[in-house]
């Protein structure tokens, strides 16, 4: 049986890797008594993967996992067997069975939704219609966004336009951003990535206002991953999955 | 949720920020307000290192059962973060609630290994804490050491306010009820040591003097007050079925290097090796109950959730319950994904089909200790290991799958001749040979046997104690004498050979074996730098030397001087249990190669017999 696990990760956790969380949940399984599958062989490890990795620093409200397990209990009292076992800073808020046939959470991820806000109030340099205006310039009226995307190997210019599905400024008292962009194994774009093309823009329209200054004053906040659903529009993926009565 | 005392951009720009974040599974959380007695557990290592000390973990537990008490921990800031927490002046802080270590009451350093001693002066230093203890302020912890460097604590003793030699069970309560009781009163810092000197096990280092013939060997050490004892006996635990232990241990988000679920089986070692000071100091060997340790296993595996449990003891092979535990774990872990894993074992039947059901034996290495090459010198180190044993061993390992082999050795040990260095590679090379008998078509391709060598140290309260060390060109001219051979053996394409550094060697045996006098120069390599020494990428043997130089103290006079039998020794003030005459008499038979039997087979009256427990009250045959 195929369970996705959806968790929040806040706090201090954000400090924590992945690869560390990967770790983290393999023994959280073990201490919540869940039921779940191991591989065969001398070592064998758990069935479990993970949809889309964040970044050290980030927050998130929409992490997920899948795991393989040979009987489940509801999920209210999976839920809560593995929110007993959880450290401060991470909270597991959804616990749903997938069909046998539903691709795993790592290819079904297409798009991240991120909110990026100034950690305190004092340190924004933008109020919110401001921003709105210069977001409008830079995504609405740009033809297209080109910048050089630097990767383990090489670079490469892409015009990010395309991968930006939304951007747009919220709030009156911190005024930040609202990004809903590409994820996955194909175009996995960064708010950073992003972000850091707008304090470009700014900069070139003499904002004086620059990404290197700002990027680590601000917090990125993971606020939902997406799988594309049959229409081509986007669902939450823990909306492939259903409740365990 | 705690605010880090780092902020987001130190955390983002130093290496594994989760190092310096506490909040770990099982962490043990208090209102710092509602408790007495505030206290960190500091192991001088970075963390993935210290997360992986058992001894830490039990005191950690064992500390904050204590209700009027809040035990926190502390770890040695890599070197990243070292020049961060230096330039921008942030004191060092606790994982748990991220306060100022100086705002404690106690620094609890246990303190494991020689090169960890500039780590020691970082901790403090970062602390904001003055390095010498005569510095110190009412307000500043207590800094208290433990661990088996404490046998010989004098190359410390200007840095600590007190040690507490033995094991930390039974005397940390009184010691806080001194403690507390000198709070009500309104008693000074130096009122509360001289009381404190008073328990047992306790020394307070300010509140002895030594003093020095003109050959520099000490003339006298003795107490400047009355009423604190001349002599410091360890302290122990006889009965290990009821002493606390952390049965739901910490659970890091880093993978550190012990992580798995620890269950310490048994204190102690019957054996008796003759360089070994873990075999002598914690006699007599003392088991704990296999109801008990059951219990603990099933309760640790079920509070960690680890993949992995090891058994922890000095020599697994010697508890007298082992195959009951292990067919235990077996049951036990069957299905779960739960690995066993058995260090310290010898290699006979019995441990081979226990190793064959949990691990991949393709995979996995044999390890034999010969530490000496011939039957000559491991009759002089009393290693009751024979050649026959080890052939035997190995013979059975290769015809049950296995192909690797590691074997460690010992140079430059007492009486040790070239010849001696020589039968290393020899005897590799039979191992090999035994291999190679095996027909070709019931083996699989080649073997591999590994020789790791290590120079020999002597340490105090061994029958070695009195041995001198071997120059630094001495020790590589050993080691080339077994790569020389190495090269001539037959199958030589099968064996493999490393060797340790020379200069880290020296150092350890002027730490081990120092007076209070080596502090200077460990203060100036500090300051010139050091730390991390037991790190290769940090040690740097000149700033060492230049140090010593500096200093004016002789390395030669601590490592190669050959010193008589009685002279008075730094740490012969400590009373460990096992008698200096034993000690004699163990040195005088390791010189005519003559062989200690074990505790189980007859009792050599090392003195252990005082502690009215464990094997010494065993049934012998």
């Amino acid at each position: 049986m195929k369970i996705r696990i959806k968790f929040r990760k806040y706090g201090m956790m954000r400090f924590i890797g992945h690869l560390d969380m990967m770790r983290y949940f393999q023994k959280a399984m073990r201490r919540a008594n869940i039921d779940i599958a191991y591989s065969e062989g001398f070592s064998p490890h758990q069935i479990m993967s993970f949809a889309a990795p964040l970044g050290v620093g980030i927050t998130s409200d929409g992490e997920y996992l899948d795991i393989e397990v040979h009987s489940s209990k509801s999920s209210k009292e999976s839920l809560r067997a593995l929110n007993e076992v959880m450290v401060e800073g991470v909270q597991v808020t959804e616990y749903k069975r997938l069909p046998d046939a539903a691709p795993n959470a790592m290819s079904s991820v297409a798009a991240s939704a991120y909110t990026v806000q100034f950690k305190e109030a004092i340190q924004n340099p933008f109020s919110l219609s401001a921003l709105q205006e210069a977001l409008h310039g830079f995504y609405d009226c740009q033809e297209e966004i080109v910048v050089t995307k630097q990767t383990k190997k090489s670079q490469r210019t892409i015009d990010l336009k395309p991968f930006i599905y939304e951007l747009e400024g919220i709030e009156e008292e911190n005024p930040g951003f609202f990004l809903k962009l590409s994820a996955g194994s194909g175009d996995n774009i960064k708010p950073e990535l992003v972000l850091k093309a707008f304090f470009d823009y700014l900069n070139q329209n003499h904002w004086k206002i620059y990404w290197d200054d700002c990027s680590r004053d601000l917090q990125i906040h993971r606020l939902e991953v997406y799988a594309r659903d049959d229409s081509g529009g986007f669902l939450p993926l823990g909306a492939a999955g259903e409740d365990i009565c | 949720m705690i605010k880090p005392a780092l902020s987001d951009e130190i955390l983002l720009s130093v290496d594994k920020p989760a190092r310096y974040l506490g909040n770990e599974v099982n962490m043990i959380k208090k209102d710092p307000s509602q408790v007495e007695l505030r206290g960190a557990m500091c192991f001088p290592d970075v963390y993935e290192i210290g997360m992986s000390h058992l001894g830490i973990q039990i005191l950690y537990d064992m500390f904050n059962r204590r209700e009027d008490m809040y035990c926190e921990r502390v770890y040695s800031p890599w070197p990243d973060l070292h020049k961060i927490l230096k330039e921008q002046e942030i004191p060092l802080f606790t994982l748990e609630t991220q306060s100022p270590v100086r705002d404690l009451d106690f620094l609890m350093i246990t303190i494991q290994y020689e090169m960890c001693y500039t780590n020691i002066l970082q901790i403090l230093d970062l602390s904001q804490i003055p390095l010498s203890a005569s510095e110190r302020g009412e307000n500043d912890p207590i800094v208290i050491g433990g661990g088996p460097c404490t046998y010989n604590p004098e190359p410390l003793a200007e840095f600590f306010d007190l040690f507490y030699i033995g094991e930390g069970e039974t005397q940390y309560d009184t010691l806080f009820a001194i403690y507390k009781k000198c709070r009500e009163r309104k008693c000074s810092r130096q009122e509360f040591l001289e009381e404190a000197a008073k328990v047992p096990g306790i020394y307070v280092p300010s509140l002895y003097e030594v003093t020095y013939h003109e050959d520099g060997t000490i003339l006298s050490f003795s107490p400047k007050v009355d009423g604190i004892p001349a002599k410091i006996k360890k302290e122990i635990v006889m009965d290990l079925d009821h002493t606390s232990y952390p049965t739901k241990p910490l659970v890091p988000f880093l993978k550190i290097t012990q992580d798995r679920v620890v269950l310490e089986i048994q204190r102690g070692c019957i054996r008796g090796c003759r360089f070994c000071q873990a075999g002598m100091i914690y006699r007599p060997t003392r088991e704990r109950g296999l109801e008990q340790l059951k219990e603990w296993a099933r309760e640790m595996l079920r509070s960690t959730g680890h993949e992995e449990i090891s058994l922890s003891s000095l020599s697994s092979s010697d508890y007298s319950r082992l195959p009951e535990l292990t067919s235990f774990l077996l049951e036990e872990c069957r299905g779960r994904g739960i690995n066993i894993s058995l260090p310290s074992l010898r290699i006979d039947a019995f441990s081979l089909d226990v190793m064959s059901k949990v691990q991949d034996v393709k995979k996995s290495s044999l390890t034999f200790a010969p530490e000496a090459g011939s039957q000559r010198l491991r009759d002089v180190i009393n290693k009751g290991l024979t050649e026959e044993a080890i052939l035997e061993g190995a013979k059975e390992a290769f015809e049950g799958g296995w192909q690797k082999v590691k074997l460690y050795f010992m140079l430059g040990l007492p009486t040790e001749t070239e010849e001696d260095q020589k039968e290393i590679p020899r005897l590799a090379e039979k191992i090999a040979t035994c291999y190679y008998e095996i027909p070709k078509e019931q083996r699989n391709g080649k073997c591999q046997i590994t020789i790791s060598t290590s120079f020999f140290i002597p340490k105090p309260f061994t029958p070695f104690q009195w041995a001198s060390m071997c120059p630094r060109q001495e020790y590589l001219a050993r080691a080339k004498t077994v790569n020389d051979e190495l090269k001539l053996q037959k199958n030589k394409k099968s064996l493999k050979y490393q060797w340790h550094e020379a200069d880290v060697t020296v150092l350890e045996g002027v730490f081990a074996r120092g007076d209070r006098r080596v502090a200077k120069a460990l203060k100036l390599a500090y300051k010139k730098g050091c730390i991390f020494d037991a790190w290769t990428e940090f040690f740097d043997n000149e700033k060492w030397m230049e140090a010593f130089d500096e200093a004016g103290i002789s390395i030669d006079f601590y490592n190669i001087r050959k010193r008589s039998m009685d002279e008075v020794l730094p740490w012969d003030f400590i009373d460990c249990g096992v008698s200096k005459e034993f000690l004699k008499r163990e040195w005088d038979k390791a010189q005519a190669g003559i062989v200690t039997p074990n505790c189980r087979k007859s009792c050599s009256g090392c003195g252990a017999l005082q502690f009215e427990g464990g094997v010494c009250l065993e049934n012998q045959d």
